[in-house]
């Protein structure tokens, strides 16, 4: 499995499915492993009784089929699946319309969704996801993407009330790649996946939503600013590494 | 979405393998190479893909071997194969023998004669390398250059097309820094004799890879053409090594600009730093919030 996750980190970010399947085929016993510590990117259904779109993750399937945060039914139909308690489903539909309003605001498109599910000691556990299609053929405002996708793995798990007080546990995976190509410049493509944990102890009284929202809007800036300054800044380093612009070069001579 | 259980033949796994040490990001292939054979547990598949995998990595990725006998180093390219593990050094006019799993050259012995080009040739040859040693080093910190003759080598005098391949490798590796790159160049200059023109064909790529708590991988790529004047062997080196130059020094500056555009135009399409209100999201209010959410949207969207 060490081994495996080393591969992992290794290959290039956007073959990650073919990385995985290769994996899985050459390791049939550790699938269960392997599936449930190395993200994907998303896929998405679209739900036949809203006509809207939702995402798919190991959270909300059964079997073959996934459920819906619209319309909370099984696609494709399935008998004996399960559901939340109709209390954890009034949040999940809460936090699905508040999220998708906050997916609007952050991605101007792109599409979200929330599940929640009931979790052995006394708490839940909920997964908002976002998938954003940034290319200037999908929702890319400003078409400077070739390609460009953007996803958003969160999973909180709310510990039980204790004073007042619960334990968020946040989990957060977000994969990107971006690709511009122009005559001058050629193609220029970044990809990659990083994964950060927060975890907090929070007044129940602002209520759930509003903590894990504001968790995850944190989490999200702090992903978002180290793949941009970080990571990215880490690879326009080892360029200049490579070959430092000229300024430099030119200003080394008068002192050797 | 478990795939299925049923075994692979060796085959399948052999490709597999294959697949793995290939994509391995610049200086990483030992690496990928330990991991695979814990992940495969058959020393047999890896070595046949190992042994397929790891000539072809080393020629795309036209790593540097240093030479026993302090004759220098030498690039591995398809340019100056002279057989599967056998490669030419133009500078020093010696031929290398290596070992492609382990990534050493382990013999070295002079070239032939017809194996190296003709005098006439051998002056542009020379005349350019020495130029282009001279920008490499002046450009590039841990670079290398060399400059093969790939068509044309036996050509004794002026009246005849002949056409060099300039290629430079700068590769920086420091895992202990999670961090590894290279820069590749391929250049392809066509002397044309009938029109005296030289045609340049260039072939950029740069990659990095950072993986320091999680896997980010840069890959560009460029290509750009170009001619100049066909002159005496000295002149058509300046010459060429000038266009070399501009070119790679423009393109160096384009992936700057890639950078410099992204916190603020490119990344922007994939995800805003705030809010289109750039405000934080309100989410102590989203009891009200949900009540007037349609409006919200609406407003979300108009902006």
């Amino acid at each position: 499995m060490e081994a495996a996750m080393g591969l992992m980190r290794r290959m290039p970010p956007r073959h990650s499915e073919t990385t995985l399947s290769a994996l899985l085929s050459l390791l049939p016993h550790h699938s269960s492993d392997l599936l449930s510590q190395v993200d994907l990117p998303l896929q998405v259904l679209c739900d036949v009784d809203s006509g809207k779109e939702f995402i798919l993750c190991e959270y909300n399937r059964d079997a073959d089929s996934y459920r819906s945060p619209w319309s909370n039914k099984y696609h494709p139909p399935l008998e004996d699946a399960p559901y939340p308690s109709s209390e954890l489903r009034k949040l999940e539909i809460e936090a699905n319309d508040i999220f998708a309003i906050y997916c609007d605001q952050y991605y101007e498109g792109g599409i979200s969704s929330v599940y929640m599910w009931e979790d052995d000691n006394e708490g839940f556990v909920a997964c908002f996801l976002i998938k954003k299609d940034g290319s200037k053929t999908g929702h890319g405002r400003r078409g400077y993407l070739e390609e460009g996708a953007w996803d958003a793995i969160h999973v909180i798990e709310v510990g039980p009330e204790e004073e007042g007080a619960t334990r968020y546990c946040l989990t957060s995976t977000v994969m990107l790649s971006l690709t511009t190509d122009d005559e001058s410049s050629g193609t220029f493509s970044l990809s990659g996946s990083i994964r950060r944990q927060m975890n907090m102890n929070l007044a129940v009284a602002d209520g759930h939503l509003c903590n894990m929202g504001k968790m995850i809007e944190e989490m999200e800036g702090k992903l978002r600013n180290s793949l941009d300054q970080v990571y990215f800044g880490k690879t326009r380093e080892m360029v200049c590494t490579l070959r430092p612009p000229s300024e430099v070069a030119q200003m080394r001579l008068p002192d050797s | 979405m478990a795939e299925e259980e049923t075994e692979l033949s060796e085959e399948q796994k052999k490709e597999i393998a294959k697949w793995f040490l290939l994509n391995a990001p610049a200086g990483e292939i030992q690496y990928v190479a330990k991991d695979l054979k814990s992940v495969l547990n058959d020393d047999d598949v890896y070595n046949e893909a190992a042994s397929e995998a790891f000539p072809f990595y080393n020629k795309s990725h036209m790593i540097c071997l240093e030479l026993p006998g302090r004759f220098g180093d030498v690039l591995i390219t398809s340019y100056g194969e002279l057989q599967d593990n056998e490669y030419l050094d133009p500078k020093t006019a010696q031929v290398a023998i290596v070992d492609h799993v382990k990534q050493v050259c382990t013999e070295v012995r002079p070239a032939t004669d017809e194996e190296l080009p003709s005098a006439y040739i051998e002056e542009y040859r020379c005349a350019l390398e020495a130029e282009m040693l001279k920008y490499v080093g002046e450009a590039y910190p841990k670079g290398f250059c060399s400059v093969y003759c790939i068509n044309g080598k036996d050509v004794e005098g002026p009246g005849s097309d002949f056409e060099f391949v300039v290629v430079i490798s700068a590769a920086r590796l420091s895992p202990q820094n999670f961090c590894n790159g290279s820069w590749r160049s391929i250049w392809n200059i066509e002397f044309k004799d009938d029109i005296q023109i030289l045609e340049l064909k260039g072939k950029l790529q740069v990659g990095a890879h950072y993986f320091e708590e999680g896997n980010v991988q840069l890959d560009a790529k460029h290509e750009c053409r170009d001619s100049t004047m066909f002159q005496s062997p000295d002149d058509s080196a300046i010459a060429i090594a000038s266009v070399i130059r501009h070119h790679e020094t423009e393109y160096l500056a384009s992936l700057e600009a890639s950078y410099l555009n992204l916190p603020d135009t490119t990344f922007k399409d994939l995800r805003r730093k705030l809010p289109v209100t750039r405000t934080l999201f309100p989410w102590h209010n989203t009891s009200q919030f949900s009540l007037t959410r349609e409006i919200s949207k609406e407003l979300g969207i108009g902006k």
